[in-house]
């Protein structure tokens, strides 16, 4: 490609653009359909997250990580939870460690539906996006009945959860699951097999696996360019290492290891081994517990550091806390995966057509909000 | 229904006035009030199936579980006309680094284009405004009008991204004119003629002498005009020059209210000229499938009419399930796949029909 050289052009892709996923922008430069660079500039979005939390209390600091990556907020809570945790040894009880694993990996569904289902959408596929969406509706249906909200949850908190789960959840988490096994195979043949679909995808924006390790880029982006890494299995936190699940990873079945076509069926994959984990946790839930541990109102962590890190629908999250022995933490810091997986477009989205590049970003599956924090 | 049957109904019924100019004049302009007054009409129940067959597929809840309550109006018969409405009393915004003519004839010269294709449709066996002699080519040649004006808009609007929706659009209608043109040959080869009557005429008595069952080659070809008109019309899988997730809206980006329902209705007129081509030149026009079926003049509108709108519903059925090409795949797709085939069929049918005699 790119034999006739023409003048080249800068072209503004966002702030406002449908394709960017929020406020991000992209500056590349053009020759004609080609794109030869590309340079994002984030923080449209920056609320000083890292520099609220060292004014409130740990427990305030759940609704920020509610706010940062808005599309899985059960993972954000989680991740912070196990790391406030794992700051003041306290161990949970079996119902809410289960009740946590139900809760992260129905919104790892929802987080992949939206993703493959934007996906489509940024190749113009507009119907897969909206079944997507349908079936993440009925998640946030079961998030409303158990906490009241359905995009910021707040749910999780330190040594328990804000609420137990209602009378009849349980019950409609299965035929949920039921239901929605079919929808995953619908979804999957109208987009991973459609021939349009391949012919976007595959072999497009290749990361292969030492730039992505290089970069640090995690999650399903990591896994799809063969690397079997999945913090549930590979360090394992809260109760994963009882759960009998596998870790899909990009084979390259239609173009090559790591395309953006693996970096969208990987994430299929995924959904059908989280329907896994949620029934098994399910089947292995203690019928008692108390959901709520005795903590003081205002917790005060011995002094020391901690780092966690937990496997969102994006990757590794992790958590830096530095405690003082106060009340609020000293310092907190958040290792965003999104944020890597955006520091590698130059790299793989060079030299491709305009309308791959904006495939490639789709497959990258960003959230601004977590990336500016 | 013709212009010059209007203007000798005309000097019939007014004997004292025969011949007069004004005749003239009256007769070219019924027809083509009429025509407006069938685009607005055939526009809103285009629209309203498009939004309707869209929620079907997408399972939404309105039309699947809700009923008629969050509708506008009932069934939801309303929502074109809010739309329209919408579209007809915004701000008119015309940007002031615009190269302000061109910006402003764009919209009206789509229009054109679309418009002027209907005189050669043949809506039924007496309901055709002009059948000239050239009726096909001259369709295709008008359609080619847009081309221009989607460049004047691209051009026009100062904007990057509907420059590239303008440099797309002309890349792509000028590359898809070919292999259509090459399909529409074989039909004139087999009909020898380049009237939409006649060519119709030569399909009569049934659904196996229609062109499309004529040879073994004409389902090919049609499959080729179909897929070649999808992207002459700017429809899914081809509307990379309004592709909403890549460049804003393409050519349409910098327009707005009553400019930019111009660009909207065209394309769902361009939709109907194509179909309607499509349709007398592969499923017979306003004939009957079944000899002496249901074939007076007034059922040639029905048959005409409902083979041209399950075209249109076709073209809505593919846009709301396939994903968009690229560029260099479509290009590829047109002349190193479509041109070739197309080539290929016109041979093998010249000389199926010299063997045949």
């Amino acid at each position: 490609m790119g034999l006739v050289h023409g003048e080249e052009m800068v072209l503004n892709i966002g702030p406002q653009h449908p394709a960017t996923h929020g406020v991000l922008r992209l500056q590349v430069k053009t020759d004609g359909e080609v794109v030869s660079q590309i340079t994002p500039y984030m923080g449209y979005l920056h609320r000083c997250f890292e520099k609220h939390c060292e004014n409130v209390t740990y427990e305030q600091v759940i609704p920020f990580t509610d706010r940062c990556d808005y599309l899985s907020s059960m993972s954000m809570n989680f991740g912070y939870v196990v790391a406030m945790e794992r700051l003041m040894e306290i161990k949970v009880n079996e119902r809410v460690e289960h009740i946590r694993v139900v809760m992260a990996e129905l919104q790892r569904i929802a987080s992949h539906l939206l993703c493959t289902g934007v996906f489509g959408l940024d190749l113009g596929a507009f119907t897969p996006f909206l079944w997507a969406l349908r079936d993440r509706e009925r998640i946030l249906d079961l998030f409303e009945m158990t906490c009241g909200a359905r995009l910021l949850y707040n749910y999780m908190w330190i040594g328990g959860l804000s609420h137990d789960i209602p009378t009849g959840f349980i019950e409609s988490t299965l035929k949920f699951l039921d239901s929605f096994e079919p929808n995953i195979d619908e979804l999957e043949n109208i987009l991973a097999h459609n021939k349009i679909l391949v012919e976007r995808s595959a072999d497009i924006g290749v990361m292969p696996k030492d730039i992505a390790i290089s970069y640090g880029v995690t999650g399903p982006n990591l896994r799809a360019s063969g690397v079997k890494w999945d913090l549930r299995k590979n360090d394992p936190y809260s109760i994963y290492d009882r759960f009998e699940f596998d870790i899909p990873v990009g084979e390259g079945i239609k173009g090559t290891v790591g395309d953006c076509w693996d970096r969208f069926y990987v994430r299929i994959l995924e959904m059908r081994e989280s329907v896994k984990i949620i029934r098994q946790a399910i089947s292995k839930m203690p019928k008692d517990g108390d959901v709520h541990q005795s903590l003081p109102k205002k917790i005060r962590p011995p002094k020391g550091s901690v780092y966690a890190r937990t496997e969102t629908p994006r990757g590794d999250l992790g958590y830096y806390i530095e405690s003082d022995g106060s009340a609020i933490p000293y310092r907190l810091k958040m290792r965003s995966p999104a944020f890597t997986a955006l520091s590698v477009m130059d790299e793989i989205a060079a030299g491709w057509l305009l309308s791959d590049v904006l495939a490639i970003l789709g497959s990258l599956d960003i959230v601004l909000g977590e990336i500016d924090r | 229904m013709t212009v010059d049957f209007i203007f000798e109904s005309l000097n019939q019924f007014f004997p004292a006035f025969a011949g007069n100019s004004l005749f003239l004049i009256l007769s070219m302009l019924i027809p083509i009030g009429a025509l407006l007054g069938f685009i607005t009409v055939y526009g809103f129940g285009v629209i309203y199936s498009e939004i309707k067959v869209s929620s079907f597929m997408q399972d939404k809840t309105g039309p699947m579980g809700q009923g008629p309550g969050l509708h506008a109006g009932k069934w939801g018969l309303l929502q074109p006309v809010a739309d329209g409405l919408k579209l007809f009393m915004k701000e008119d915004i015309i940007p002031a680094t615009a190269d302000r003519p061109l910006f402003i004839l764009a919209p009206f010269l789509i229009f054109i284009g679309a418009l002027t294709g209907f005189i050669a449709v043949p809506f039924g066996e007496t309901i055709i405004i002009t059948d000239m002699n050239i009726g096909i080519f001259y369709i295709v040649g008008v359609g080619s009008l847009a081309v221009i004006a989607l460049i004047l808009a691209g051009w026009s609007s100062n904007n990057k991204w509907a420059l590239y929706g303008g440099m797309r659009s002309a890349a792509q209608i000028i590359s898809y004119e070919i292999p259509a043109g090459i399909s529409l040959v074989t039909v004139i080869m087999l009909a020898s003629s380049l009237s939409m009557q006649e060519i119709i005429s030569y399909q009569s008595g049934g659904l196996f002498n229609w062109i499309i069952f004529d040879n073994p080659f004409m389902p090919i070809v049609f499959i080729i005009f179909f897929i070649s008109t999808l992207a002459e019309t700017n429809r899914t899988p081809f509307d990379l020059p309004e592709s909403e997730s890549e460049l804003v809206a393409g050519f349409v980006t910098e327009y707005s209210g009553t400019r930019y329902a111009l660009f909207f209705l065209s394309e769902y007129a361009n939709m109907f000229v194509v179909c309607a081509v499509s349709a007398t030149a592969f499923f017979g026009g306003w004939q009957s499938p079944f000899p002496n079926f249901l074939s007076s003049p007034a059922w040639s509108v029905f048959w005409m009419l409902s083979k041209t709108l399950a075209l249109v519903f076709v073209m809505i059925w593919v846009r709301w399930t396939v994903p968009r090409l690229r560029v260099d795949q479509l290009m590829h797709m047109c002349w190193k796949v479509f041109i070739p085939i197309g080539l290929f069929n016109v041979f093998g049918v010249a000389i199926w029909t010299v063997l045949r005699g």
